[in-house]
């Protein structure tokens, strides 16, 4: 048993969503630049800091 | 001594190979120069879980789809397996580094059922999860490549309208904790393998091995994302999050909607993606899987299989149901389910529950929209 199939292959989607993502990225560095001298410790155990960072089963304050 | 095609190689693999490496470790390195060394660590985590999970062919939504077509328990043991393992590092560290490290609890409610069951269907319509959908679209599945982009502006969507639905009625968030939560945590989770295996079908009740060796790193680079980030892994809050610049950037007025609004959300919205915990993960993943399609030879040549416009039409739809519904059930399979259960939250069991309702129905559905390839 043979599936129908597009001339498109993988490669085409995959390049699709990558360029979305690369995009993303580039316009969002754009705006909004990351400040390499206003870092977090390297890893949050043992930092003595509360975390903070943004999570899909936490409501904001 | 035999060429590379007698041999069955195909010529330049080694070089597209050391590339695809070389790419992969100057993106770890240029986030951590740009951003921090702890950015780059979760970009390296998210990497990982994109390697392992299309690597070895594991995941959520399939594990389900074979239990429930097939009544074979592999995968979903495998689940179970990673979720206990997580269980017995992570709730005890949280435990004792209250602060540091943070559990995914959150509340029980009735917009929380009806977007985990909303979601189950959906994630069976497409045949991917929060993290599966991340991991098709990198390894070149044109339909995830069209459902993530609506996920994310689903989650965007479910996010701006949370606390309407939350309002409907809800319980605070209730869990286990420490060592005490290990024991509940690892007797839930035998109880349902238990009723697994009672009900597999006879010859297909053996946990595969690809599955057990996933089910292992996964739960390694869990628990690398919650020392690394400070919290568990997660996937729906950053897409909603990339929507949210997507909207600002067009000069959409997020000030109407109370989760958009909040001093948190806006702040994020104004900082750098390379600095935030789930956008890194989630971009590791996609990364991760297009790292292990492209590693196999012949992994991205495959032609795209003929669709009607109705699938289409049901990806893009159950995209944006993926990312509502979600926000709804505080978490996806990640969030929620794995990370929930994991860190000892009530809401991640009643999450598995609706999900896995939904998934039943939802597998119904994929043939009658036009998603199962023509032949």
């Amino acid at each position: 048993m043979s599936v129908e199939t597009t001339g498109m292959t993988r490669r085409i989607s995959a390049l699709f969503a990558l360029t979305l993502l690369v995009l993303l990225v580039a316009l969002d560095y754009a705006a909004n630049p990351p400040n390499p001298y206003r870092v977090p410790s390297i890893i949050a155990l043992g930092s003595g800091a509360a975390s903070a960072g943004g999570f899909c089963g936490a409501l904001p304050d | 001594m035999a060429t590379g095609a007698a041999s069955g190689r195909v010529p330049h693999a080694l070089p597209r190979r050391a590339a695809l490496v070389l790419a992969a470790l100057l993106a770890v390195l240029a986030v951590m120069i740009l951003s921090g060394i702890r950015y780059g660590l979760l970009l390296a985590v998210g990497l990982g879980f994109g390697l392992v999970l299309e690597g070895l062919r594991f995941g959520f939504a399939g594990p389900w789809r074979a239990m429930i077509l097939r009544r074979e328990p592999s995968g979903l043991f495998a689940q179970l397996i990673a979720i206990g393992l997580v269980a017995i590092v992570a709730l005890p560290l949280i435990a004792a580094r209250g602060g540091e490290l943070v559990a995914a609890q959150s509340p029980i409610g009735w917009a929380m059922v009806g977007g985990a069951f909303v979601f189950g269907i959906a994630m069976q319509v497409v045949l991917g999860c929060g993290s599966g959908t991340l991991v098709n679209a990198g390894s070149g599945n044109p339909i995830a490549a069209l459902a993530l982009p609506a996920f994310a502006i689903g989650s965007f969507a479910g996010a701006w309208h949370l606390f309407w639905w939350t309002d409907l009625g809800s319980l605070p968030p209730l869990g286990v904790t420490g060592w005490n939560g290990v024991l509940v945590t690892l007797a839930g989770l035998a109880a349902v393998a238990a009723l697994l295996h009672r009900i597999a079908a006879r010859g297909r009740r053996a946990l595969e091995r690809r599955h057990l060796v996933a089910a292992v790193v996964v739960a390694a680079l869990a628990l690398a994302n919650l020392i690394v980030a400070g919290q568990p892994w997660g996937v729906v809050y950053g897409l909603g999050l990339w929507a949210a610049k997507g909207a600002t950037a067009l000069g959409a007025d997020l000030s109407g909607s109370p989760f958009w609004a909040a001093r948190e959300s806006v702040e994020r919205i104004g900082a750098s993606l390379l600095t935030d915990v789930t956008s890194l993960t989630n971009i590791g993943i996609v990364l991760g899987a297009f790292v292990v399609a492209s590693w196999r030879n012949g992994g991205l040549s495959a032609r795209i299989p003929t669709l009607p416009v109705r699938a289409w039409i049901a990806t893009a739809g159950a995209g944006l149901l993926l990312g509502y519904s979600s926000r709804l059930a505080f978490g996806c399979n990640v969030g929620a389910f794995f990370s929930g259960i994991s860190t000892g939250s009530l809401h991640g069991w009643v999450w598995f529950a609706a999900a896995f309702a939904g998934s039943v129905l939802g597998i119904r559905m994929r043939p009658a929209l036009g998603l199962e390839a023509r032949s």
